[in-house]
């Protein structure tokens, strides 16, 4: 009994401590706007979350591995203004609130300078509102929702991609203009948000810009579930001209696998927009024809000559026996964007190290060069927008796998809403 | 009519799939009274390793029907080795203990399992497709089948029927049958209690193991495939009682032929089936639809 309330006490002990570590960190974070810049510190201590366990670890090892790679290679270069960064990795398994209670944990117990981290829209969601609450700087990475910035504005958080309309829209324009006569849809997307707005976008931008198409069937498999066989008989009755899926990971690639030898793929010409990441795991089973999107520009072959993509092209093949993805190139412009923001805040404070304010006003609307060798723009909504290419899969002697032919790139003002235009009210403008 | 041909043969085929998996967990809880949450695990192991086997035979360049000897051997060896260790190991202490205590042994295993399938086989998706695309299609009511699909329902027929008369025939069926009725009295009458578990515990790994191998083909063999087996696993035994063999056929037929149906008719609900039939299920028989047979589970 003794131990008991002892360790009840001592427990009470720690939370008045934390709370008291809150209060202050966070009075000492809220200093005035003028506040001076700091010495520099000795190190800058980034929580890196993404999935290191569960199905989706298959997108969150290699942005980790993008992650190390880079740090690694900057702070060979001298870090960031002589300040070495250092990363703490952290599991994003485990659902929306076991991350809410991770951040806080790498925020106060670990105390990381600030976040870069999320696969997961569920997660994004979750944790943004936390890190405004903690005052931390938050780099989302890779999730796709565009609710976050849409329904929302945050001071702390930023996200240095574009958001999944890109994709849909970038489909749609591209399908319409590889089969301009389309007259039937179908859609087979994994039943949650992403699966569910990726649809929406895509159904939206098609009928915007073809009105005679008709949605002949929508599909919604559980997330995870592997196995296609009622869902391909369905679309093979259905004889759709085009057939769109958000798929990801082993869903994905469990499409391709049971849908190719049943002929899907030659029936219907299928828009596969989150295609990139499958294609060295598939090799040659791939049916050819099949349009890919990779979230964004993000294809190793693209502007492959560019200095900046060819370094992190073979470093990271030489290191890790593949092709970075596109959630290593997410990962590398959260890192980079990092970077330059606090660059350019010094410059800025003549070189002192900068105060998270200081930080946060120069990531508003910061350029900075990113892979394939092009400029990453972060808007003033805290929202990065890109690029997005589109091709047909070919096999090509060269690679064990197939490449992307007849690849279309559509500049970032094509394909991403303009600045505080919510996206389904964008698609809703276009005219035609 | 076309859909109604196309509704019922795909529910068959999905129900093929969700026994082979659902079959091991039912024998495994009708012996030994535990809910084995490691189930999944050694689903997930039988596809890695059928899968790593099958990729090292084509490399040899061996006749290619011999592939799927290597796939089901790879998923034999995989049961074999994990079932009796893990059995001797962790679950001869908690028999008897109570089932929460045997529930987080199954469920700390499968986490460890996960990461031990992560160190020997890494993150990256593990693929062959060619197994299923090597028996080429077969046109069914206008839609094309792949053949391999087909013999998955004969795989699953025929290892529904070598269980029960394993069970039912054998004489170490009887001394199964005999242990589920009763522990004490069996070991009173010389049978070895403690070998019937580890043979009857090995039998439910490899078959889960067999589940995965045959299934691997058609999807990606990649971290996180055990839990969704198990979850579905669980969802087919509850329905059709635990620890009854026939339970869990009848289990995957509903659930794989409503599941179709959906698909077909009502996709927006697909999702919610599965679950909708579990719930009813336990509504109305709480023991699941062949769960009265108090005294032979098997």
């Amino acid at each position: 009994m003794r131990t008991a309330s002892f360790r009840t006490s001592a427990k009470c002990l720690l939370a008045l401590l934390a709370l008291a570590g809150v209060v202050g960190g966070a009075m000492g974070l809220a200093g005035p706007p003028w506040a001076e810049a700091q010495a520099k510190p000795a190190e800058l201590k980034i929580g890196i979350v993404s999935f290191l366990s569960g199905p989706a670890t298959v997108f969150g090892v290699p942005s980790k591995n993008a992650a190390e790679w880079l740090i690694e290679k900057y702070n060979r270069e001298g870090g960031i203004g002589g300040v070495k960064i250092r990363p703490v990795y952290a599991d994003e398994a485990g659902g929306a609130e076991k991350q809410v209670a991770e951040f806080r944990r790498l925020v106060l117990d670990e105390k990381v300078d600030l976040v870069i981290g999320y696969i997961s829209s569920a997660d994004c969601l979750a944790v943004a509102p936390v890190a405004e609450e903690l005052r931390k700087l938050t780099v989302l990475f890779d999730c796709g929702t565009n609710r976050i910035f849409e329904d929302s504005k945050y001071k702390y958080v930023f996200r240095t991609k574009a958001h999944q309309v890109l994709d849909s829209v970038a489909a749609a324009k591209y399908v319409l203009s590889v089969k301009p006569n389309v007259k039937t849809i179908a859609g087979i997307n994994q039943d949650y948000a992403w699966g569910r707005d990726s649809w929406e976008s895509f159904r939206r931008a098609m009928l915007k810009l073809k009105p005679d198409v008709q949605v002949v069937a929508e599909l919604w498999p559980k997330l995870l579930a592997g196995e296609y066989s009622a869902e391909i008989s369905r679309l093979l009755v259905a004889k759709p001209d085009v057939i769109h899926s958000s798929f990801w990971n082993g869903d994905i690639i469990g499409l391709v696998k049971q849908g190719a030898p049943r002929g899907l793929f030659s029936q219907s010409l299928v828009v596969l927009t989150a295609g990139e990441h499958m294609l060295q795991d598939v090799g040659k089973d791939m049916p050819e024809g099949v349009v890919i999107g990779a979230r964004g520009d993000h294809w190793f072959l693209h502007n492959a000559n560019d200095p900046l993509h060819k370094e992190f092209v073979d470093g990271y093949r030489a290191r890790y026996g593949r092709y970075p993805i596109y959630p290593s190139y997410h990962m590398y412009q959260a890192v980079a964007g990092v970077k330059a923001a606090y660059e350019k805040a010094m410059k800025a404070a003549g070189g002192a190290w900068p105060s998270l304010d200081q930080a946060i006003k120069a990531f508003e609307g910061i350029e900075y060069r990113v892979p394939p060798g092009r400029t990453m723009t972060i808007r003033g909504d805290h929202n990065g927008i890109e690029p997005a290419i589109m091709g047909l899969t070919k096999h090509d002697p060269k690679y064990p796998f197939a490449i992307l032919d007849r690849m279309m790139v559509f500049p970032a003002a094509e394909v991403n809403p303009p600045l505080g235009v919510k996206s389904n009210d964008w698609i809703d403008s276009w005219k035609k | 009519m076309t859909v109604a041909v196309v509704i019922l043969l795909d529910g068959v085929l999905y129900a093929a799939v969700l026994f082979l998996v659902a079959a091991g967990l039912t024998l495994v809880y009708g012996v030994m009274r535990i809910l084995n949450i490691a189930h999944g695990s050694f689903y997930a192991l039988g596809a890695y390793a059928g899968t790593s086997l099958v990729l090292v035979y084509l490399k040899t360049g061996g006749p290619a029907p011999l592939m799927y000897l290597a796939l089901l051997a790879g998923a034999v060896v995989a049961g074999a080795i994990a079932g009796p260790l893990v059995e001797r190991l962790l679950l001869r202490p908690i028999y008897g203990r109570e089932e929460v205590v045997q529930l987080l042994v199954t469920y700390s295993l499968f986490l460890i399992l996960e990461d031990v399938m992560k160190l020997l086989w890494g993150v990256d998706p593990y693929y062959v497709a060619k197994p299923y695309a090597f028996l080429g299609t077969v046109t069914i009511a206008g839609i094309r089948y792949a053949w391999y699909q087909l013999l998955l329902i004969a795989v699953a027929l025929a290892t529904g029927v070598l269980v029960s008369l394993a069970i039912r025939g054998t004489r170490l069926g009887r001394m199964i049958v005999a242990v589920t009725a009763d522990r004490e009295i069996s070991a009173t009458l010389g049978i070895n209690v403690g070998r019937v578990y580890t043979l009857a515990f090995t039998a439910g790994a490899i078959l889960a193991a067999l589940g995965g191998a045959l299934v691997a083909p058609l999807i990606s063999v990649a971290p996180g495939m055990s839990v969704e087996a198990i979850v579905l696993a669980f969802a087919v035994v509850v329905i059709g009682g635990l620890g009854s063999l026939e339970g869990a056929a009848l289990g995957a037929l509903i659930v794989g032929i409503t599941r179709a149906a959906a698909v077909q008719l009502f996709p927006e609900i697909e999702l919610a089936t599965v679950y909708l039939i579990m719930v009813a299920v336990l509504l109305f028989r709480p023991r699941g639809l062949f769960g009265e047979w108090e005294t032979r589970r098997i």
